[in-house]
């Protein structure tokens, strides 16, 4: 025990001592967080929208001030009649024209059913598909909260998709796929870079003609990782909850196990790809293509799996993030427990040994 | 003679179908420098990674330290240091704190350790550097620390593969007055060179080609079987017989 203290604290020193390697543990992981968080938002912000209140009565103004509070959107003017509304969606200011039909309020209470339209400019469908999305949620929720009970039907279908994601929020897509990069970028990455720089400088000959077990040597050499990576999914879910507002519905304990099993994972992998790689450049290189590259492209963090052709979804089920990330938004914004994400559990657990078996025959096959 | 520290019979070590090691029979003795010369690719470095216990032999007996290489491997290295022609310390340690690094792996005890330290670098005269990153340090000094370092815990054998590669005549020499001190010790070295310089300061050669022993003896007896008056000279016709 007290050698393998001793191990781990000249691991330590190694960390601390790199400032590239302090840069990557700690930098990129917040860097990340705020750019896909505040920067690359795939979520609307001061939409300029334009109303027609036809009716003027206090329904349409709470909806109104509503809308105009949630911080995202602008009201830009306020039309007079039904022929304002194309001008003004053609000058391309106004993303938005929403429209309450005359007695809005008197038929809401009265008969429990009112009529708003939304006409959104659709030049850019996307941005149209989330404005008018938000604007709905916003509706809703004010229904929800000052008519409880009742129900509004409307003219526009409600999307089952945005149940779990009220006011569709990017970043509460994107702190799970984060958390499964950062986690692959320490965990892997700095692993098989630690273990093959001992064996370009030749000091992993000297540990291994010592008393050392491998196996010692292994965990020894893993154990900073670990202990760091867990410090870093904790930052990275704290950011995400009181810093972007993303609900922790499940159980915190369930997420760091889930998150626990998914470093273990990537460790594994880590040590994989330092067996299988002569020097610094070669396990970097592997990691960054092997690991990197398919997680940020393959694991539905940036693009929809569903979108993928045929080929490229089948791959992206080699990917151990792609499973993680299904569970951390699970448990994260659907409050889901292992019963509900015990296959994708399995498969992160299958994965684990996967790699360790192969490791455990390489490093046999080296010393043989 | 003294006790045998390293007994090797009929040692071999096969890759597929290449033969690394082609039946090696060899004694080292108690407190004697025995010099494993051969040109690259004679199978040196393989024989020295099966008697530290780094890869297990394809047939044969290999005792070191009075230990079995094939099946008490941990108790071998127990017995040994090792220091490669890479250089062996970590650059992004202090002295001291590789000290406490490898006696911390070989369970040396605090007090031991303390004791040991200082004495080291009194004698390296390394005491104002003592708190010092290992790559601040000059080539020569490094060697020397790595050196001390890899008997640091008082093995019965030290393997030298290479030692002195890449440094300066007034350096090697002076690293030899460490290996002369630590034989005084009472410790056995086992070193592999290709400087013929140094094969004259070793007790006892063994010169390998292609995988066997092609001879043993010690260099002025080498010299004369091989009817020369260096250690080149035996190394050339050992390694080209047909000229």
């Amino acid at each position: 025990m007290k050698r393998f203290i001793g191990f781990i604290k000249k691991e330590f020193y190694h960390i601390f001592r790199d400032v590239r390697t302090i840069l990557i543990l700690f930098g990129i992981p917040i860097a990340q967080l705020l750019v896909f968080g505040y920067a690359i938002r795939s979520e609307i912000r001061d939409a300029k929208i334009a109303i027609l209140d036809r009716s003027h009565d206090e329904v349409t103004r709470q909806i109104t001030n509503k809308i105009l509070s949630s911080g995202y959107f602008l009201l830009s003017e306020n039309l007079q009649s039904e022929n304002q509304i194309e001008p003004a969606l053609k000058r391309g200011v106004v993303k938005e024209v929403i429209v309450f039909e005359n007695n809005f309020g008197k038929n809401f209470r009265k008969e429990g059913v009112a009529h708003m339209q939304l006409i959104a400019d659709a030049s850019d469908p996307n941005i149209a598909k989330l404005v008018t999305n938000y604007t709905r949620a916003i509706v809703n929720d004010y229904v929800k909260k000052e008519f409880p009970g009742m129900k509004m039907p409307y003219e526009i279908e409600v999307q089952p998709r945005m149940f779990f994601n009220e006011v569709l929020k990017s970043v509460y897509m994107f702190v799970p796929g984060i958390m499964a990069l950062i986690l692959m970028l320490i965990s892997a990455m700095m692993t098989s870079i630690s273990i093959t720089r001992e064996k370009e400088l030749g000091t992993m000959e000297i540990l291994l003609v010592s008393p050392l077990r491998p196996i010692q040597i292994i965990v020894g050499k893993v154990t900073p990782y670990l202990a760091l990576s867990v410090i870093n999914a904790s930052v990275i879910i704290s950011l995400g909850h009181f810093v972007f507002g993303v609900p922790i519905k499940g159980s915190v304990l369930f997420l760091m196990t889930e998150t626990m099993l998914f470093i273990l994972m990537a460790l594994s992998l880590g040590i994989l790809i330092s067996t299988t790689s002569q020097n610094q450049m070669e396990a970097m290189f592997k990691s960054f293509m092997m690991l990197m590259l398919p997680t940020i492209l393959l694991s539905g963090l940036i693009f929809p799996i569903e979108n993928m052709p045929t080929v490229l979804q089948w791959l992206t089920n080699l990917m151990p993030a792609r499973w993680y990330i299904v569970i951390v938004r699970d448990i994260m914004l659907k409050g889901a427990d292992i019963f509900y994400v015990w296959k994708e559990t399995l498969i992160l657990i299958v994965m684990t040994f996967v790699f360790i078996g192969l490791s455990v025959k390489k490093f046999k096959n080296r010393l043989e | 003679m003294s006790t045998k520290v390293i007994e090797v019979q009929n040692l071999v070590k096969r890759f597929g179908n290449f033969v690394a090691n082609d039946h090696l029979n060899f004694d080292v003795y108690e407190g004697e420098i025995f010099g494993f010369l051969g040109a690259n690719g004679a199978g040196k470095t393989t024989a020295i990674r099966i008697l530290c216990g780094l890869s297990s032999p394809t047939s044969g007996h290999a005792m070191v330290a009075g230990f079995n290489v094939k099946n008490q491997p941990e108790r071998v290295k127990k017995n040994i240091g090792y220091m490669s022609q890479k250089f062996s310390l970590y650059e992004d340690l202090t002295i001291s704190e590789n000290i406490r690094f490898y006696s911390g792996i070989y369970g040396i005890s605090r007090a031991d350790r303390i004791e040991r330290e200082r004495q080291l670098l009194r004698n390296l005269e390394l005491e104002a550097e003592r708190d010092k990153l290992i790559s601040s340090l000059p080539l020569g000094w490094k060697q020397k620390l790595a050196f001390s370092i890899a008997i640091f815990h008082k093995p019965r054998i030290v393997f030298l593969d290479e030692p002195t590669g890449g440094v300066d005549p007034v350096t090697r020499r002076k690293f030899w007055e460490l290996i002369y001190e630590a034989v005084h010790n009472g410790i056995t070295v086992f070193v592999t060179t290709h400087y013929m310089d140094e094969a004259e300061y070793c007790d006892r050669v063994s010169i390998m080609t292609e995988g066997k022993i092609a001879a043993l003896d010690t260099p002025a007896g080498l010299k004369q079987q091989f009817d020369t008056d260096t250690m080149d000279g035996v190394f050339l016709k050992i390694a080209r017989p047909d000229k």
